[in-house]
């Protein structure tokens, strides 16, 4: 087991790598080890250097025609011949579906555990690591340690910084040919792309939320107005994109996990799912005409009224004591 | 005819849970319990095809011997045959050791054309053992299907990536988890609830799988829970209350430049 050493990040995401390396740089010195970054894919020789100038110490390349596109079983071939090769003490994965995917099954083939999406990953007085993620809903978090190693760790998007770039950054990378890949067993049939917004509402510095309060998808437009005033975005509950079908994305615990400095709450009853999605924030605003409404239990700031009454009184006193200051 | 198996969770229902505020402990002891709900939607689809082709439909859980519950309601959904993997030796198990025991299990009870499980449960949401299982038994594995279609050897799945969506195809046997887009899980009628009662359950405990005792439990399991709390709260709780909804309006907006968090 001590022959374990190291720490191995792979992310088929270039963004979450980054976000990898950042968290990754701390823990490898906290455990006093290495960090290495796994490249996958065909012609990723600037990738690889990339990630040396983010922190990377060390660069695994797989560079294979076969690797071209995402396919999970070439994708964990790889990755489970790379980590029994270099037994790395811990394995960061990004978690994306498919890294999720990826994590699991590479756990089964090298009899490990897997901690999936982890909130925080903290190194104890002893050298051990201790994770922590939310579960049963939103309404825990739970704390968790490895029996053995290789650790597994999935670690979500936009939840830990990107490194700084360093240039000067010197890092080792090595090539690896004597690669045994599978073929994939599932066959892709088609695919669509979806349109990703270009604003990312986890960088948001204030989000304005709607929920069931808000009758028709054409009411959004005074959030919208107090979002533009604040320089913010707009967000929804999961309702209104799975139930009604207003939109594709919404904002809690299995959607996206916001932190703004400012979150208003506008016709949202503030059901734990979504409550695990906003807890962040530092400031938050519930407007309901529920009293009862749980969202009151977790907010700085409670309005019982009619969001159609003060959402546009808000976004004309704050237009006019903005402009003022 | 198809042979599926749908494995289920006896899950705690986490809509229902309370937590101690002093301790911030959760109240575990007699909270209710149900079937995961995305195990429903992996049963529904199930029962679609047998309904639509033919075929055998058993239902798996790994738990304790109070799951039957979760395991008769999967019967009155339209599960034909029910098992029960249940040994006190299997407590504390992570996904490691519960994928691995569900694997014994389903070798014991024969091959599947089709595994259906959901993409995940509702209590502890790590999306493990149904990739691990597929590992497991070295059979084809789609996960996150949102819409499910059978050929005559194999199956296609379409699943919502975040970034596109993906059609895919995979021959029998495979593994699918799925995800509550795909069906609207039905609801068993009296009737189907008192037939219910009639089937079959098979009850396994870890010796009639040949499952050695270092593997179970705590001991197998590779992950240790260190301690569970509810996240903390601590908020202000002002309510702001004018004479109008103008007024109002005024006053939280006040506030909320006071923060500091408006208008930099």
């Amino acid at each position: 087991m001590s022959e374990h050493r190291g720490i191995m990040a792979y992310s088929e995401s270039k963004d979450l790598m980054l976000e990898l390396l950042g968290k990754g740089s701390e823990l490898a010195s906290k455990l006093g080890t290495q960090l290495t970054a796994v490249v996958l894919g065909h012609d990723v020789e600037d990738q690889a250097r990339e990630l040396v100038s983010y922190g990377a110490q060390k660069v695994i390349v797989v560079d294979n025609q076969q690797l071209k596109e995402f396919q999970t079983e070439p994708y964990l071939s790889a990755l489970a011949q790379l980590a029994r090769k270099h037994k790395p003490e811990l394995l960061l994965i990004g978690s994306t579906k498919r890294g999720k995917e990826l994590a699991a099954r590479l756990a089964a083939r090298l009899n490990a555990g897997c901690v999936p999406d982890c909130l925080e990953l903290k190194v104890d007085g002893k050298g051990k690591l201790l994770v922590e993620r939310i579960v049963y809903g939103g309404n825990a978090i739970v704390t968790q340690i490895f029996r053995g190693k290789p650790q597994i760790a999935t670690i979500p998007r936009r939840r830990f910084e990107k490194p700084e770039h360093n240039a000067e950054s010197q890092g080792e990378v090595i090539h690896v040919s004597d690669i045994q890949l599978e073929s994939p067993r599932t066959e892709i049939v088609e695919v669509k792309p979806i349109e990703i917004g270009e604003t990312r509402i986890e960088e948001a510095r204030v989000v304005i939320g709607g929920g069931r309060g808000l009758d028709k998808k054409e009411d959004f437009k005074i959030l919208d107005e107090l979002a533009q005033i604040l320089g913010g975005e707009v967000g929804y509950t999961r309702p209104l994109a799975e139930d009604r079908k207003w939109f594709t994305e919404w904002v809690g615990l299995s959607g996206h996990t916001i932190s703004p400095e400012l979150y208003i709450a506008s016709g949202i009853s503030g059901v734990i799912q979504h409550v695990a999605g906003i807890r962040d924030s530092k400031i938050i605003v519930a407007i309901n005409k529920d009293p009862e409404a749980p969202i009151m239990e977790m907010a700085d700031y409670i309005v019982v009224d009619d969001l159609y009454e003060i959402i546009p009184a808000l976004s004309k006193a704050l237009k006019r004591l903005l402009a003022s200051a | 005819m198809v042979r599926i198996l749908v494995c289920v969770k006896q899950a705690l229902d986490v809509s229902q849970l309370k937590v101690d505020s002093a301790t911030r402990r959760l109240i575990t002891v007699d909270a209710p319990k149900k079937i995961s709900d995305f195990d429903k939607n992996a049963l529904e689809e199930a029962i679609r095809i047998k309904e639509k082709l033919g075929g055998e439909l058993f239902t798996a859980t790994v738990g304790s011997s109070d799951a039957k519950t979760t395991l008769r309601e999967a019967l009155a959904m339209g599960a034909d045959k029910a098992y029960l993997i249940s040994d006190p030796a299997f407590e504390n198990s992570d996904t490691l050791v519960t994928a691995y025991v569900l694997a014994e299990a389903i070798r014991k009870i024969g091959p599947f054309d089709l595994i259906l499980c959901g993409e995940a449960s509702i209590d502890s949401f790590s999306a493990q053992v149904g990739p691990r299982l597929a590992e497991l038994l070295g059979i084809q594995l789609i996960t996150y299907a949102r819409k499910l279609g059978l050929e005559v050897d194999a199956v296609i799945a379409e699943r919502n990536l975040e970034d596109c969506i993906q059609t895919v195809k995979a021959k029998m046997p495979v593994l699918v988890t799925v995800t509550n887009e795909i069906n609207e899980p039905r609801i068993p009628s009296l009737m189907a609830i008192m037939k219910a009662s009639k089937k079959e359950i098979v009850i396994w405990n870890a010796a009639d799988l040949n499952v050695a005792s270092e593997k179970m439990g705590e001991t197998g399991s590779a992950v240790q829970v260190l301690d569970v709390l509810a996240p903390k709260m601590e908020r202000k709780k002002l309510i702001i209350k004018g004479e109008t909804a103008v007024e109002t309006a005024e006053k939280l907006a006040k506030a909320l430049i006071q923060e500091g968090v408006v208008g930099r």
